[in-house]
């Protein structure tokens, strides 16, 4: 496909890494092929507190083919655990400060206590299981009932990013004065993110250099985090992932077995590869919390909030204080002169959670937004017109103006493609045979969270015209490598077809983890400073090359198409340029420096969420028959590319509604249903076609190309939209996620 | 090397019992011929992955619960992370990397390529495996048939839409 | 996975010595179950017997309108083959909604019928579990039993048999025919399955090295009016929580004749005999499927986690008469679109 240069951004441009992906020829983690690998197989613990007494490795050891089994007492000690700190900082991230095998004590389930090296697979797995763990167990804690008299509020969450705390205004006295009252209790089961990618990473030593290939959002992240662990000069450490398959969170922060293959492989003195099981997934690489969240809000009659007030509880482990940020948006979206949101947390034998797909929003906005219905249904008001009637062009919290909305055209365009209009407010109205129909919607938004430190790519164009363009980032099925080929494309002025994006190398330009929606706009700034500043090199060359039919031109006036400088009517190919000058290559860097301090502006992506269902309330079925998302991520890089992750965000809010959970045995301590089979994810047959309006909002604020991100806010507000969709049809408010079969019957 | 067992004599009929240590075992894969010393307790799928390195199927949960895994065995789509591989002695194996000829690719990749049927690709391979054997089995008939028939591949970027969208285009051209 | 052996069997006589002879064999069919459960340690043979060249895989209909099925024929092969679909709709149904097309592909009729339960603290290797280790307790009665049984539990057990299709066979009383070290056996279907009681272990009574020959349904013209209703939580892809095998014959808005089973509610696939006591010579009303269904459900022992499931039981037998009971043909299962 060959473009024209100035249009390249936002071109629905195929995927660069289609091809490799549709042959099987992509290499992921564990598909490296190197010489000699032998095999990690983790042993976890099956108790959920207590301490391990003893750990009989003789029968494991003996078996043909077992080359170490590493525990608690020979395992090496970590030089340094370093802080949680969220991997977009741009620092090691560990996703949690305690790391394994340092003593015997266990604090969850799942916790690795064992480590087994053979030289295949099936040798490791098997001996894994001779491994004879004696315990003393004492009482674990995991649930909400188990913890909810033993709660505080903690300073900080979120790896100290968030308060525990906020409040605004006096809520007690906007509760008072409101004519109406919206009041309830949401209950959400525990999530897991499930890539169909386990976690993995493949180590190898040569001599005190150690190269990963790791399953991860960040290959600098886990640099930075193996290094502090080990002890070891980043200098001596590469870090590698082209492919990741899916993350969504689970592979944001750097888990224990990064550091634990690489451990494992200097014990064996082999490269060594540690890919965790399915099961092993749901206690080693973090979940969205099991939580609990009361929300009540006030309202004028005629449909202004008054106050609202917003408490979460959920359990955390004992070392970290973690809470997914659920309370952040229903703060700062709608204006309500008074607000309170606390987070209490209780101490549990858990490891700690972590990021999943639109951390805390996708919980947070369940609750805000089908109060919101439920204000709706008790004003007699249209859902959209008490959405529209309490709108804000600021933060409501910090006061400061959005950088960009977009937020009434979202529910505007959204309400349309949806058909919206009309709709027969009444519960329980519409029947299709055995079937009742219904119809919500709920508002999304997503906060656009810039980095914290430089981002960097480099650029270099050869003399035949074609171009590399590199940085760090993996690709975990974003199009970050697709659409960054774009804007590099576009800086450069060459067509994409040209041009190669390089990445999920440490040895490549550093970019902090792309987590939390930004990477698209952090990257493409550094992607766009190199680009471009490559671009001004070339044309200075030219301006200032007494050869070049450009020689003494303004630099402003040189436009570049096509791998051609132009100016006027005199033009000058790069390739010449460099050829004249027995010039291989031309090569720049690029630096976008996230801008440090305060910004006088509050940034939030926007969008709105339209759902419609079927109920069977005989039977309990929910059916999603369609949905319609209208977002405005800013600018759209890649409008085929945006719409992908917005629709699988929308159906992970299906999923999200309507199936996933993890159950805990509060007895054992130990999750229920720890695989594909019980822990429901959104299968062919559950996911409906997916309408996506792409709403672009010009945005000089967040970065340099304007670009809001779209990772995640395809979840936001999706699984209330259904739940009010439920409510709709049946007459029926569920206040729990997942609404499954029995809360229908 | 192989461990062989008593051949057990019933009715004429000699078994040899081959294992547990490493045996040797002939499989066809993609119309080559393959020979491995492999343990009778591999699967096909660690057959291919990590001795033929063909990494193509891959392993998402190794209990038969997503489909990533999915490859035809005589044709049919089948899950190799629950087939052993000795079991394929004398039966042919079809894994994503044989379905077009080197460097062409087979119109369903073609498609969803086109439909951006995937965004991290992961089960992208075992997707268009049982995609191709759904048409060759009928069943691609209308989307609430590919829908149920399709339900074996989980997808968790819930490319689930444009993946319809690319067995649609190919069923049509056909 | 522990280590094993393997040899391939190429007559059935064979196959059942190898296994009979020694203990620590076991079958390998499809390998759904077996290697699975090997992979998880729940199961521990040193030896598989591969049984998969065996002759075993016919599918045919009987003169008189009943239909043989071979142990090893494929799930896919049985729901596709015209006779199945033409003479017994709630088999195609029944196989076709269980699973995935690759595993039906692969798994067999007769390891179907075998197939262990998805309790999760029976497929853990750790819990406690009378079914894998008799004496050792069931954690699923004061555990997680949102999706165990209600009909046919005991004290020791509450695991719910997994099985679809085996729960249309019990309605049309099928007979499971087999080869045993002691020779030819037919066993009712009804017989074939165990109720937990003291012995959850014992699942099936058939001796080991027994090998499931063919599966006979006789001949039921009524079968031809017939679903299966399976009810879950997702769509596609999962066990059921309820389901319901329904063949129905009705004259003059009376029923002449009915063979129910239930699936996902019981420890084995349940044959629901008080119901279709109740429905015979019953008028084709709501009022007589809800009593039916009540009397049915009566004995029911749930655990709080899956009280639901006694009404949602309830609900799906009226739905499955109700679609069957006027006359307009057999439903489509679950997958009757919304």
């Amino acid at each position: 496909m060959t473009t024209t240069t100035p249009s390249a951004i936002g071109q629905p441009l195929d995927r660069v890494d289609g091809r490799p992906k549709v042959t099987g020829h992509a290499r992921y983690s564990a598909e490296i092929p190197v010489p000699d690998t032998a095999y990690a197989y983790v042993v976890g613990s099956r108790i959920a507190a207590g301490r391990v007494t003893d750990i009989d490795v003789s029968a494991a050891r003996a078996e043909e083919g077992v080359l170490a089994v590493l525990t608690h007492r020979n395992l090496p000690r970590i030089a340094e655990q370093p802080p949680l700190i969220p991997s977009l900082a741009g620092t090691a991230a560990p996703g949690q400060t305690f790391f394994p095998m340092q003593d015997d004590t266990v604090h969850y389930a799942g916790q690795q206590i064992a480590v087994v090296i053979a030289d295949t697979w099936e040798r490791a797995q098997h001996a894994a299981r001779l491994v004879r763990v004696s315990y003393a167990e004492s009482t674990p804690v995991t649930t909400l009932d188990q913890g909810r008299d033993d709660t505080y509020v903690p300073e900080k969450i979120f790896g100290g990013w968030i308060p525990g705390r906020i409040e605004r205004g006096d809520v007690a006295a906007g509760l008072a004065e409101a004519d109406v009252l919206v009041d309830g209790t949401f209950t959400y089961a525990a999530n897991n993110h499930n890539p169909i990618e386990p976690a993995c990473t493949t180590a190898q030593w040569e001599g005190d250099e150690l190269l990963l290939y790791d399953t991860t959002q960040g290959v600098n992240a886990t640099q930075m985090t193996v290094s502090r662990l080990l002890g070891l000069p980043m200098s001596k450490i590469r870090v590698m992932g082209h492919y990741v398959g899916g993350s969504f969170g689970c592979k944001a922060m750097i888990h224990a077995h990064s550091a634990l293959a690489a451990m494992a492989a200097r014990e064996v003195g082999r490269p060594v590869k540690l890919v965790l099981t399915r099961e092993q997934m749901f206690t080693s690489v973090g979940h969205r919390e099991e939580q609990e969240q009361h929300l009540t809000m006030g309202a004028t009659r005629d449909g202004r909030l008054t106050a609202i007030r917003h408490h979460k509880l959920s359990p955390t482990s004992h070392f970290d204080d973690w809470a997914e940020p659920s309370i952040g948006v229903s703060s700062e979206i709608y204006a309500c002169p008074n607000y309170e949101g606390v987070y209490r947390l209780f101490r549990a034998n858990t490891m700690t959670p972590t990021f999943m797909r639109a951390p805390g929003e996708a919980s947070g906005m369940y609750a805000l937004e089908c109060s919101m219905d439920e204000l709706a249904h008790e004003l007699g008001m249209d859902p959209v017109e008490l959405r529209l009637r309490n709108y804000t062009d600021v933060d409501a919290m910090s006061g400061r103006p959005w950088s960009s909305s977009g937020q009434r055209e979202c529910y505007e365009r959204g309400a349309r493609r949806f058909g919206w209009a009309g709709r027969d407010p009444r519960p329980g109205t519409r029947r299709e045979g055995n079937w009742l129909i219904g119809t919500g919607m709920a508002a999304a938004c997503y906060p656009v969270a810039p980095p914290a430190n430089p981002q960097r790519a480099r650029a270099r164009l050869y003399a035949d015209g074609t171009a590399v363009v590199q940085a760090a980032t993996p690709d975990f099925g974003t199009g970050v490598a697709t659409v960054m080929t774009q804007v590099a494309a576009e800086g450069l002025g060459v067509s994409v077809d040209r041009c190669r994006f390089e990445n999920g190398d440490t040895d490549l330009p550093n970019i902090a983890a792309a987590v939390g929606s930004a990477g698209a706009g952090m990257i493409s700034a550094a992607v766009h400073a190199a680009a471009t500043g490559l671009r001004e090199q070339l044309i200075k060359r030219a301006v200032t090359d007494p050869r070049s039919p450009l020689h003494g031109a303004d630099t402003v006036d040189v436009v570049v198409r096509d791998g051609v400088m132009i100016a006027g009517t005199a033009t000058d190919a790069y390739t010449e340029l460099l050829q004249r000058n027995f010039q291989p290559d031309a090569e720049a860097s690029g630096q976008w420096s996230p801008p440090s301090g305060d910004v006088p502006y509050g940034m939030m992506t926007f969008g709105a969420q339209f759902a419609e269902v079927a109920v069977d309330a005989e039977l309990g079925l929910v059916r999603v028959r369609r949905m319609t998302g209208a977002f405005a991520p800013g600018r759209v890089l890649n409008a085929r590319t945006a719409r992908s992750q917005l629709t699988g965000g929308m159906l992970w809010g299906l999923g999200q509604a309507l199936l996933e959970a993890n159950y805990m045995n509060p007895d054992t301590g130990r999750w229920v249903n720890s695989n594909l089979g019980e822990y429901l994810v959104a299968v062919n047959a559950d996911a409906p076609d997916v309408d996506v309006e792409l709403i672009e909002v010009e945005d000089s604020i967040v970065n340099p190309l304007g670009v809001k991100g779209v990772g995640e806010i395809g979840q936001v507000g999706a699984a209330a939209a259904i739940a009010n969709a439920v409510h709709h049809a049946t007459g029926r408010r569920v206040r729990k996620l997942p609404i499954t079969i029995e809360d229908l019957l | 090397m192989s461990a062989r067992g008593p051949a057990l004599t019933e009715r004429g009929a000699a078994l040899e019992e081959r294992g547990p240590g490493p045996v040797r075992v002939r499989l066809s894969v993609n119309g080559t011929e393959h020979t491995l010393d492999i343990e009778p307790r591999v699967s096909l799928l660690d057959a291919l992955r990590e001795r033929l390195d063909l990494t193509g199927a891959k392993k998402g949960c190794d209990q038969g619960t997503c489909g990533a895994c999915t490859v035809w065995v005589d044709g049919r789509r089948v899950l190799a992370c629950l087939t052993l591989a000795m079991t394929c002695e004398g039966r042919e194996v079809t894994t994503v990397e044989g379905l077009a000829g080197e460097g062409e690719l087979h119109e369903m990749q073609r498609a969803f390529i086109a439909e951006d049927a995937f965004q991290c690709g992961f089960c992208t391979p075992g997707q268009i495996m049982s995609a191709v054997a759904l048409i060759e089995e009928g069943h691609a008939g209308n989307d609430a048939e590919i829908k149920e028939w399709m339900s074996g591949n989980i997808c968790r970027c819930a490319a689930y839409p444009h993946i319809r969208a690319a067995i649609r285009a190919v069923r049509d051209r056909a | 996975m522990r280590p094993i052996t393997y040899l391939r069997a190429t007559d059935t006589a064979t196959a059942v010595a190898a296994v009979s002879t020694d203990p620590t064999s076991d079958f390998l069919a499809g390998g759904t179950t077996e290697v699975d459960l090997l992979r998880q340690n729940v199961l521990n043979p040193r030896r598989l017997v591969d049984i998969n060249d065996l002759p075993l895989t016919g599918i045919e209909g009987t003169p008189d309108g009943g239909l043989r099925i071979g142990a090893l024929a494929r799930m896919s092969d049985v729901a596709a083959a015209p006779v199945v679909r033409e003479r017994f709709p709630l088999i195609a149904q029944a196989l076709e909604l269980g699973a995935s097309a690759q595993l039906r592909n692969m798994a067999s009729m007769g390891g179907n019928l075998l197939q262990r339960v998805r309790c999760s603290y029976f497929r853990d290797a750790e819990s406690a579990c009378n079914k894998r280790e008799p004496g050792t307790g069931c954690s699923a009665i004061e555990g997680f039993s949102r999706g165990h049984a209600v009909l046919g539990t005991s004290e020791h057990c509450i695991a719910t048999h997994p099985s679809d299709v085996a729960v249309a066979l019990t309605a049309l009383d099928t007979r499971v025919h087999t080869l045993g070290p002691n020779g030819e056996r037919a066993y009712p279907v009804d017989d074939f399955f165990l109720l937990p009681g003291d012995s959850p272990h014992r699942e099936h009574p058939l001796e080991h090295g027994e090998l499931i020959t063919g599966i006979e349904v006789p001949a039921m013209p009524l079968a031809r009016h017939s679903l299966y209703l399976k009810v879950r939580d997702r769509e596609s892809y999962e066990f059921a929580l309820v389901s319901v095998a329904l063949a129905l014959s009705v004259m003059n808005g009376t029923i002449a004749d009915v063979r129910m089973a239930l699936g996902g509610v019981a420890t084995k696939p349940w044959r629901a005999r008080r119901a279709e006591d109740f429905l015979i010579g019953a008028a084709t009303v709501r009022d007589n499927f809800a009593l039916a269904a009540r009397v049915e459900m009566a004995d029911a022992r749930p655990t709080p986690m899956n009280a639901f499931k006694v009404e949602l039981a309830q609900r799906a037998i009226v739905r499955a008469l109700d679609t069957l009971g006027d006359g307009t043909g057999p439903g489509a299962g679950s997958g009757s679109s919304p």
